[in-house]
């Protein structure tokens, strides 16, 4: 029987209750939901094409059904979660670096340090 | 392939493991490769905003948030929703808030995509093991209360009850593909490890003479605390009552696909159990449930288990830490998240009331009342440890405290 359904839509449905928005100006929270889908979409493509590099290198044929039933081993499996950890790390730099900024008091910025340099006596 | 080919530089790695680590019963929804994918990086998602993201939330309040609030008000905070309402202002927080929050709502539609692509293939399979069957007790008239009608829990759109399609369980299904993304893995192969710690940590505290032989669950939801008390209590009776018909449906038929058989799947609101005689029952559980009820409820919930418990039983709620005196402010806040920011609106004054004296209301007398914590047991080998993982995610870590009572004989 097919599905009377409409999975596509029915997935993004939004859950009832008022959806709190965080940023002050909400489109810059809109534009960060956008990024955080193509995020996880590149980290999708990224797993498959690991699988794929694994299913070539032991000589399994690269078959949609092959990649599907792909099951890594613990090791595999912890190389492939150090990959992600190394990637989202690169993805949110930024705060990370908002956060070593925070406990950095009194730190000068390059602008007051040239003004600095730049006197003679 | 050599360490020296990897390209990775850490040593040692210590986050969720693979999702295909997870346990596949007879009703599991299918999965195709990239779909997994998803929840592992959903999974990863999660555990990078509690150990990289958000320790910077509470390096904002020791630097700024919190001073500024002195400097304008010449005084400390008094409550935690003073300090909520600082925080939100605040970038870290903000930032950490709005990740949170997408992460969530992401992981709900990757679960829903999977769930509701094959819903009739899933309602075939569950009605093959549930048609006929006398342990799913349905009631077509069954009103939802407000507490689970107002607002879709923990952002899962259509909650614990909706039905897209006549017999539907893709909200059953939804929830048990996708927990192991918000927690990291953290709840074990067959999303478990809670009860199995409930049922170790009763066996280690009521010893060989506790034989209990009729269990309820309350708020069972699709019976996955419960399996494993069922499990370690084969000769119980065991009832699971919840108020939403999808999670019943598909939960005797997981339970059957598990070979798990002694457990009732009833469809009823648990403020009332007027169908259940009194002292009928000798172990009263509910894991993860009270927060979802309301201040209405939960004493009707409290008296009825004192109502149902036979002499000699024991009743255990199990939950996350109450806020105290002894708790911090800032701790509270940020527990108190799940209430404000993601769909949980009882959270916050459940977790402020006296659930001594609520308990004692109920009939219970203090010297009756338990008290205790337990963590998400799980295979070590495969799982991460809630009990040695020092990181927390206030509200969402495997670890939780027990209140309770034994009804003296």
């Amino acid at each position: 029987m097919e599905d009377p359904l409409d999975p596509v839509l029915l997935a993004g449905s939004k859950s009832k209750g008022k959806r709190p928005w965080f940023f002050e100006n909400p489109d810059v929270e809109r534009v960060m939901n956008i990024n955080l889908a193509l995020i996880q979409e590149v980290a999708v493509m990224r797993e498959r094409l690991d699988t794929v590099e694994r299913l070539l290198e032991s000589n399994t044929p690269v078959t949609k059904e092959n990649i599907d039933s792909f099951a890594p081993t613990k090791e595999q499996a912890d190389e492939r979660g150090l990959w992600m950890q190394e990637y989202l790390a690169r993805i949110f730099r930024i705060l990370q670096q908002d956060r070593e900024a925070l406990v950095r008091e009194n730190e000068d910025s390059s602008e007051d340090v040239s003004e600095e340099f730049a006197q003679t006596d | 392939m050599p360490k020296s080919e990897t390209n990775s530089p850490q040593p040692n790695y210590d986050g969720p493991p693979d999702y295909r680590v997870v346990g596949r019963h007879g009703v599991y929804p299918e999965t195709s490769h990239d779909e997994i994918s998803r929840f592992n990086f959903l999974a990863q998602m999660n555990r990078h905003l509690s150990t990289k993201i958000m320790p910077g939330v509470g390096e904002a309040f020791e630097t700024r948030v919190q001073k500024t609030f002195r400097k304008q008000n010449s005084r400390d905070f008094v409550n935690r929703h003073e300090v909520r309402k600082a925080l939100v202002n605040d970038s870290m927080f903000q930032w950490w808030s709005a990740l949170r929050r997408a992460t969530m709502e992401t992981r709900q539609q990757a679960g829903r995509w999977v769930t509701i692509r094959q819903a009739s293939d899933l309602i075939n399979k569950v009605n093959e093991l549930t048609d006929g069957d006398e342990r799913l007790q349905l009631d077509e008239n069954f009103v939802q209360p407000r507490s689970t009608a107002a607002i879709d829990h923990h952002c899962m759109p259509g909650s614990y009850h909706t039905e897209l399609l006549p017999g539907d369980v893709t909200g059953a299904a939804n929830y048990d593909v996708g927990i192991f993304a918000t927690t990291g893995g953290m709840l074990g192969r067959y999303n478990d490890g809670g009860g199995v710690a409930v049922a170790e940590w009763v066996k280690e505290k009521f010893g060989d003479d506790f034989k209990p032989t009729r269990i309820l669950d309350l708020g069972a939801g699709l019976g996955h605390n419960v399996l494993p008390i069922a499990q370690a209590f084969p000769d119980a009776e065991v009832v699971a009552v919840d108020a939403g018909a999808p999670m019943l449906r598909y939960g005797l038929a997981r339970a059957k696909a598990m070979g798990i058989n002694n457990v009732t799947f009833v469809q009823d609101d648990v403020s009332n159990l007027s169908r259940f005689s009194d002292e009928s029952f000798d172990w009263i559980q509910s894991t993860m449930f009270l927060h979802e009820t309301s201040y209405k409820s939960m004493p009707m919930i409290f008296k009825e288990t004192h109502r149902l418990l036979k002499r000699g039983g024991i009743v255990l709620h199990v939950e996350q830490p109450q806020y105290t005196d002894e708790m911090p402010l800032f701790e509270q806040a940020m527990r108190d998240w799940d209430a404000f920011y993601n769909n949980e609106p009882f959270w916050t004054k459940m977790h402020e009331v006296d659930l001594d004296d609520w308990m004692t209301k109920a009939g219970f007398s203090e010297a009756e009342l338990i008290h205790g914590g337990v963590a998400a047991v799980v295979d070590k080998d495969v799982f991460p440890d809630a009990a040695e993982d020092e990181s927390e995610d206030y509200g969402r870590k495997a670890a939780w405290h027990v209140i309770g009572a034994r009804k003296g004989s």
